[in-house]
């Protein structure tokens, strides 16, 4: 092996584990930091884990919403039609943050399915609703009718 | 009448542009003269054609015809005049016209610029982009027509939404989208090139200013996306990693590494099948952008209404683009030779750390704004990747590319001496060294190891900055020495080099401290009640009701005192357009060069009492000022003379003809 071979040889080497050493690293800290998305049903169900960063979404439950003395802490529900869970949150909330609208939230899950918020997400469109809102709704409609007609409630 | 004059433009713009796709590019390889001159006129009726088009979409908006459906839905009677016309591009539709309008601009301006191309080659790059524009037109016309009609006609129309009112925002999507749009002509450059087999010193001379330019106008638009963010999304943020965001900022990274890239290709004629890459990248990242931002497949802050037909019809022009694009270049670049030679350790060999590092950075970001959607699509669970992990990337690799960025412009092309550079930059070295723990130790404010290395970093970039101007300057004296050298050949690229490098330094610091610094607060306040924040007094007097042109208002006033001193009032609103009924916050900032007071009221709360958020943000100007610095530097680089002089007399005559099939010279 010629000198000049041995030293381009050296440099892809380095390029090569310096690369590698990167992509290690950024991939571990990818999973430390993905946030799963659980539906009302899934935390109720106790799918959801205790402690760790989270997103739960659904529609706030119409009076749910319950301001704290110090005028900054609100508790209110959120529902998928199927379960409900209560979410707490001290701060500002969105500006489109409404009873009867979707929203999501992040944060954790506390003992007795108390959620925490850290922060809250309405969108800026009313008539949009987040996706994943949309598809808990549609996924507990579906497994509602299914076991509605399980149970021969309705024809 | 006007929208149907409208309509018909756009589908004689599509029928020129399939004139402009077909025969030049034909004519350019069977050698017709005729039609290989038939490449400008198409270009400029296309442009013509959309021009009108546009034209007729504005004048709908003006006059508030709400017989259109897309102004039914975007425009209101009571929109002052500017939002009016901001409105043509405030959703789907319009900003997709907008899209083929400054395409045609570019393809205009690349026919009346490039004149001293060989005929061939601007044939074969006009028709890349007509070809392009095939895409974009028919995706309008088939899928998204903003000038369809709607009956009966509505009164009144749905209004702009009300983020959108504001200048920032006015002008921040053309801005944009004249970057996104501008990687086509570096792309259309690469694939003539690849056609005609021809990658050289002279190729990369042609693209280089135009992909620069490209480049200039998407940092201002991500600049002011940024900054219009900050001002009104009343978060005080200036980034959130949105998905929308992304798609933006890949197309910028792969630029960013294709301006450096192509500058190894122009001098020493290396890196040619590395540059084509990512010329071919870029563009294909924009591309995705769109798709991300217009089929609505992600959760976005910016998602318009998905329409399942829309995101398929980008899928599958993007699919053809990439493909074909990749294709050819799989076919032409075993054939292309590799240029100059350079050691182990040369300037292009950081040049080439740079690329590297900026395109594993672009895959990280890819990673994060695709996986919600593999995830999904593999039913792994619907995840979202938090906005720690994106930063985390940044403060990994950006030391390594602050390091490089110092070092480049002191190197040597070919070949340089490691002590040789370790002197020069001694000092540099112990100056940044120095500062860095100067800042990280708590002194003057308490102390940050990320701050410190903040100021390190910066520090590194000015001192080497200085350094080689010193190297440069050597032989003129003082600052009329400066000046003669501004005007010289080769003068622009260098300075603006300086110039954007200085900006990353600036950046930096902003980034930096108004992420280690920040001071937040929620709070509850009745008239009359002061409260504290990072050494200012806020006293909140109360809110009162208030009329605008469209929208009613709560304003608050808050007094900022320093010490005993009044220094600035903020008037924070919450406003509720009539129409949309939506409410907004229109923050109160009280703008500094150091620091940043920012107010927004939250909801009231009974007997005059308000909940608000309160911000202190030091150095957060620096953040918009840098970006800013970093694209004067972009037109000072494009803006070089030795681009104006004809490059014709410089390239051999063979070249000239330009389909001479395969052959690619090794570079100058």
């Amino acid at each position: 092996m010629t000198p000049k071979r041995k030293k381009r040889l050296i440099l892809i080497g380095m390029m090569v584990a310096g690369v590698g050493i990167a992509i290690a690293v950024a991939l571990k800290a990818f999973n430390e930091n993905l946030m799963f998305f659980y539906t009302p049903s899934a935390v109720a169900g106790g799918e959801a884990p205790a402690g760790h960063l989270i997103r739960v979404g659904g529609l706030v439950t119409k009076g749910s919403l319950k301001r704290q003395q110090d005028g900054l802490t609100v508790v209110f529900d959120i529902t998928d039609f199927a379960e409900t869970i209560k979410v707490q949150y001290t701060g500002i909330l969105p500006d489109l943050f409404r009873e009867g609208q979707g929203i999501v939230a992040r944060g954790r899950l506390q003992e007795g399915n108390l959620f925490i918020a850290e922060e809250v997400l309405a969108k800026h469109d009313e008539k949009y609703m987040p996706p994943e809102v949309a598809d808990a709704l549609k996924t507990a409609h579906k497994n509602g009718a299914e076991g509605a007609a399980t149970e021969g409630t309705k024809p | 009448m006007i929208p149907e004059l409208g309509h018909l433009a756009l589908i004689l713009a599509l029928s020129l542009a399939l004139v402009l796709a077909i025969f030049p590019m034909i004519g350019s390889l069977n050698n017709t003269p005729g039609w290989i001159a038939l490449a400008r006129p198409a270009a400029w009726g296309q442009f013509f054609f959309i021009a009108i088009a546009f034209g007729c979409l504005v004048s709908s908006f003006l006059n508030d015809d709400f017989s259109v459906v897309y102004v039914a839905q975007n425009g209101n009677t009571l929109l002052p005049p500017v939002y009016k016309v901001s409105a043509v591009w405030g959703a789907h539709e319009g900003s997709l016209l907008l899209w083929v309008f400054i395409l045609s601009g570019w393809t205009v301006a690349v026919s009346l610029l490039a004149r001293h191309l060989p005929a061939v080659v601007l044939a074969r790059v006009l028709s890349v982009m007509g070809l392009v524009s095939i895409g974009f037109l028919s995706f309008l016309l088939f899928t998204s027509n903003p000038f369809a009609r709607v009956f009966p006609v509505p009164l009144e129309g749905g209004d702009l939404n009300p983020l959108l009112q504001d200048p920032g925002l006015a002008i921040h999507p053309p801005m944009l989208y004249m970057g996104y749009v501008g990687m086509s002509v570096a792309f259309s450059f690469a694939i003539a090139a690849l056609i005609g087999g021809r990658l050289d010193a002279a190729w990369a001379r042609w693209s280089r200013p135009w992909t620069t330019v490209a480049w200039m106008f998407l940092t201002i638009g991500i600049t002011l996306g940024s900054w219009w963010a900050y001002n009104e999304l009343g978060w005080g943020g200036w980034w959130f990693w949105d998905p929308v965001e992304n798609a933006s900022f890949m197309p910028w990274l792969a630029a960013t590494a294709l301006i450096h890239s192509l500058a190894v290709t122009e001098k020493r004629g290396a890196f040619k099948r590395w540059t084509v890459l990512l010329a071919l990248l870029a563009f294909s990242l924009s591309l995705l952008g769109t798709f991300l931002v217009r089929s609505g497949v992600l959760t976005s802050v910016h998602a318009f209404a998905s329409d399942p037909a829309r995101g398929l019809f980008i899928l599958i022009f993007l699919c053809i683009v990439i493909g074909g694009s990749l294709s050819l270049y799989a076919a032409r670049a075993p054939s292309v030779t590799s240029g100059g030679r350079f050691d182990g350790f040369s300037r292009e060999t950081l040049l080439l750390g740079n690329n590297l590092l900026l395109v594993i950075v672009t895959a990280f970001v890819l990673l994060g704004t695709l996986a919600p959607l593999i995830y999904d699509a593999l039913d792994w669970g619907k995840i979202s990747v938090g906005f720690p992990w994106f930063n985390r990337m940044f403060v990994i690799f950006t030391p390594f590319l602050v390091v490089l960025m110092g070092m480049g412009p002191l190197t040597r092309w070919k070949h340089q001496d490691p002590a040789d550079l370790a002197r020069q930059l001694r000092v540099a070295l112990l100056i940044s060294l120095g500062g860095g723990i100067l800042a990280a130790l708590p002194l003057l404010h308490e102390g940050s190891v990320w701050a410190g290395l903040a100021v390190m970093l910066s520090l590194w970039i000015v001192c080497s900055l200085l350094l080689s101007l010193r190297q440069r300057l050597r032989y003129r004296k003082g600052l009329a020495g400066l000046w003669q050298d501004l005007g010289a050949k080769g003068s622009g690229s260098y300075y603006g080099m300086v110039v954007a490098h200085f900006g990353v330094a600036v950046f930096i610091i902003g980034v930096t401290f108004v992420m280690q610094y920040n001071v937040e607060k929620d709070i509850r306040l009745s008239p009359g009640e002061s409260t504290e924040l990072a050494g200012y007094t806020l006293r909140f007097d109360g809110v009162q009701a208030r009329q605008g042109p469209n929208y009613r208002a709560d304003r608050g006033t808050v007094h900022i005192l320093k010490g005993e001193r009044e220094i600035a009032l903020l008037q924070p609103e919450k406003r509720v357009y009539t129409v949309q009924t939506k409410p907004m916050t229109e923050s109160g900032i009280d703008v500094g060069f150091t620091r940043d007071i920012y107010v927004s009221l939250g909801e009231g709360l009974g007997n005059g009492d308000w909940s608000m958020r309160l911000y202190y943000k030091p150095f957060i100007r620096w953040i918009w000022f840098g970006g800013l610095l970093i694209a004067i530097g972009g037109l000072l680089a494009a803006s070089d003379r030795r681009y104006r002089i004809a490059v014709r007399d410089r390239v051999p005559a063979s070249a000239a003809l330009g389909n001479d099939g395969l052959i690619a010279n090794g570079g100058s």
